[in-house]
């Protein structure tokens, strides 16, 4: 990285996340490594939310009460934050969702059913969420489209000579994630894009876990569509963004019908609102959005930049750790190649009686398999237990994940 | 915890008694967790007098699904069909003695759902066969 940038102060930061000081039980102390599925939320996202419901909480948009013009604002504000936070044009460019799964099913059922015919092809990964599969699968049902996968190589990369084998067939779009929730690998995005342009194809990238945790750029990747929650970004649930660009969004014919998306509404017809307002229809998660600036704000503060030098850090100590012991076997690549995950499996222990001893000594830790059932079968492996890390997570904790699988492995010796 | 894994569940699942197949067989079953991935098949034979006289369980899952599996087994031969329809919740928690949370029992009682969806010849193994 070229741009110097402070390194997190990881002490500071704990304190501003009152969960952490949480015991599951007494005198054990929770040991948070589950942020891929949901991050903890800082003080400030929290007293955020609460200060919106305690001081200016109304519903947004019309109201000329005191009231409803401060809460417009802040839902409003929060859009510019984010859109800032990805570097967006404009702030009409991101459409507040309820998360990425919503995000990617927007563009799936506005775009993809006003562009796609039967026999067009979208290029999809093997290493992709359910989030980005299901919904392709049921355009393929009703539509019957194409769809076709850029394999997994075994160390947990994509296959980009087959990529470029597809490409050759004139995909309509390239749907993919920037960074796999099992196996971290952070995808070549910018090169995976070009490609698709010059193909002649438009691009979705699933940003579910790198909005969270890398610095993404939409102009420099040049992605057309980016999906991400709050959650997954110190934010709240039940609320997330889709990014598009503005040529595409207008296009687009609106998804759910309902107040605030129109511009007119006559008892036989409507005309949609403009953007981003018509694909908002109802009203929306307020507090959310407000909380979702707030935690724009804390990354902003901390710089993206540090947060991914932490995670690499703390990621390439635990694959070390992890690896050394006997019987723990990682999946993906190499740490140099991936964010902040640690998919791994016990020989002779299920991945859910690793996670229930672990649970034991407050360690939170994921069994299954991370809604990415088909890249476990690539694999070969029913489930996966998986460790992960954010801004506030310590090599100690990672030490205590180490002695927790030697305790797994002593009960089941 | 020392209580979940107890000894006899630890034994189970390490050493199984009844996991195999059974060629011939009179029902063959089999389904997954959804949640987990866990899978569990269960063949029996029975005889003439709706007794059930062989029953084995093949599979991959946690110790406490691959556990409560043999001693579902277990405790199944050797009793009539009928009564293997009226098992329940309870009978699996009995066998393996530990008291479950929610996730956990999913995976004590998939192959009880298994066993009893293959008695009963449905095509799927639902929750309310256990409840």
């Amino acid at each position: 990285m070229t741009i110097p940038f402070m390194s997190l102060n990881i002490e500071q930061i704990r304190k501003d996340f009152p969960i952490l000081a949480r015991e599951t039980q007494p005198g054990t102390r929770v040991v948070y490594l589950d942020s891929t599925a949901t991050s903890q939320k800082p003080l400030a996202v929290i007293e955020a939310m609460n200060d919106f419901y305690r001081r200016s909480n109304a519903n947004i948009h019309r109201g000329v009460h005191t009231l409803a013009e401060e809460s417009t604002a802040m839902y409003e504000g929060a859009r510019e934050k984010i859109a800032k936070f990805i570097n967006a044009v404009s702030s009409r460019q991101v459409i507040y969702t309820r998360n990425t799964t919503e995000s990617i099913n927007l563009v799936a059922y506005s775009w993809a059913r006003a562009n796609l015919k039967a026999g067009d092809l979208v290029v999809l990964t093997e290493m992709e969420h359910h989030s980005n599969l299901v919904p392709w699968h049921m355009l393929q049902a009703e539509r019957g489209i194409e769809l076709e996968f850029i394999p997994v190589t075994g160390d947990g990369l994509l296959d980009l000579d087959v990529y470029r084998a597809l490409l050759t067939r004139g995909p309509k779009l390239v749907s993919f994630t920037h960074m796999s929730n099992v196996l971290g690998t952070i995808n070549p995005a910018a090169e995976i894009i070009r490609l698709a342009h010059e193909a002649g194809a438009l691009t979705l990238v699933d940003g579910a876990q790198s909005v969270p945790h890398l610095p993404v750029d939409v102009q420099a990747l040049d992605a057309d569509f980016l999906a991400f929650s709050a959650h997954k970004m110190c934010g709240p649930t039940g609320i997330g963004a889709l990014y598009g660009k503005a040529d595409l969004l207008e296009a687009m014919p609106p998804f759910l019908g309902g107040g605030d998306m129109i511009r007119e509404v006559k008892l036989r017809s409507f005309r949609p609102n403009s953007l981003p307002h018509k694909f908002e229809a109802g009203t929306p998660a307020i507090a959310e959005a407000v909380g979702f600036g707030a935690a724009v704000d804390y990354l902003s503060q901390l710089g993206m930049d540090a947060v991914a030098a932490h995670e690499h850090a703390i990621t390439e100590y635990a694959l070390e750790r992890l690896e050394e012991i006997p019987g723990v076997k990682v999946f993906g690549p190499s740490a140099d190649k991936k964010g902040g995950v640690a998919a791994f499996t016990l020989e002779g222990v299920h991945p859910h009686d690793v996670a229930q001893i672990l649970d034991q000594d407050g360690i939170a830790v994921r069994a299954g398999h991370h809604c990415a059932q088909p890249l476990h079968e690539k694999f070969n492996i029913p489930a996966t237990s998986r460790a992960s890390f954010y801004i506030y997570n310590t090599k100690d904790e990672v030490d205590l994940l180490v002695n927790g699988i030697y305790k797994v492995k002593e009960m089941f010796g | 915890m020392d209580d979940l894994y107890r000894e006899v569940i630890i034994e189970h699942y390490k050493n199984p008694s009844y996991r195999g197949h059974l060629d011939p067989h009179d029902i063959s079953f089999a389904d997954n967790n959804p949640l987990c991935g866990d899978h569990i098949q269960v063949d029996l034979r029975v005889d003439n007098n709706g007794i059930v006289t062989d029953a084995r369980f093949d599979g991959h899952g946690c110790a406490i699904s691959q556990a409560s599996a043999d001693l579902l087994m277990e405790t199944i031969i050797g009793k009539p069909v009928e009564e293997v329809k009226q098992l329940n919740k309870q009978d699996v928690l009995d066998m393996l003695g530990i008291d479950l949370g929610p996730v956990r029992l999913k995976c004590a009682l998939l192959s009880l759902k298994v066993l009893k969806a293959g008695v009963y010849g449905l095509g799927e193994a639902s929750d309310s066969l256990v409840e």
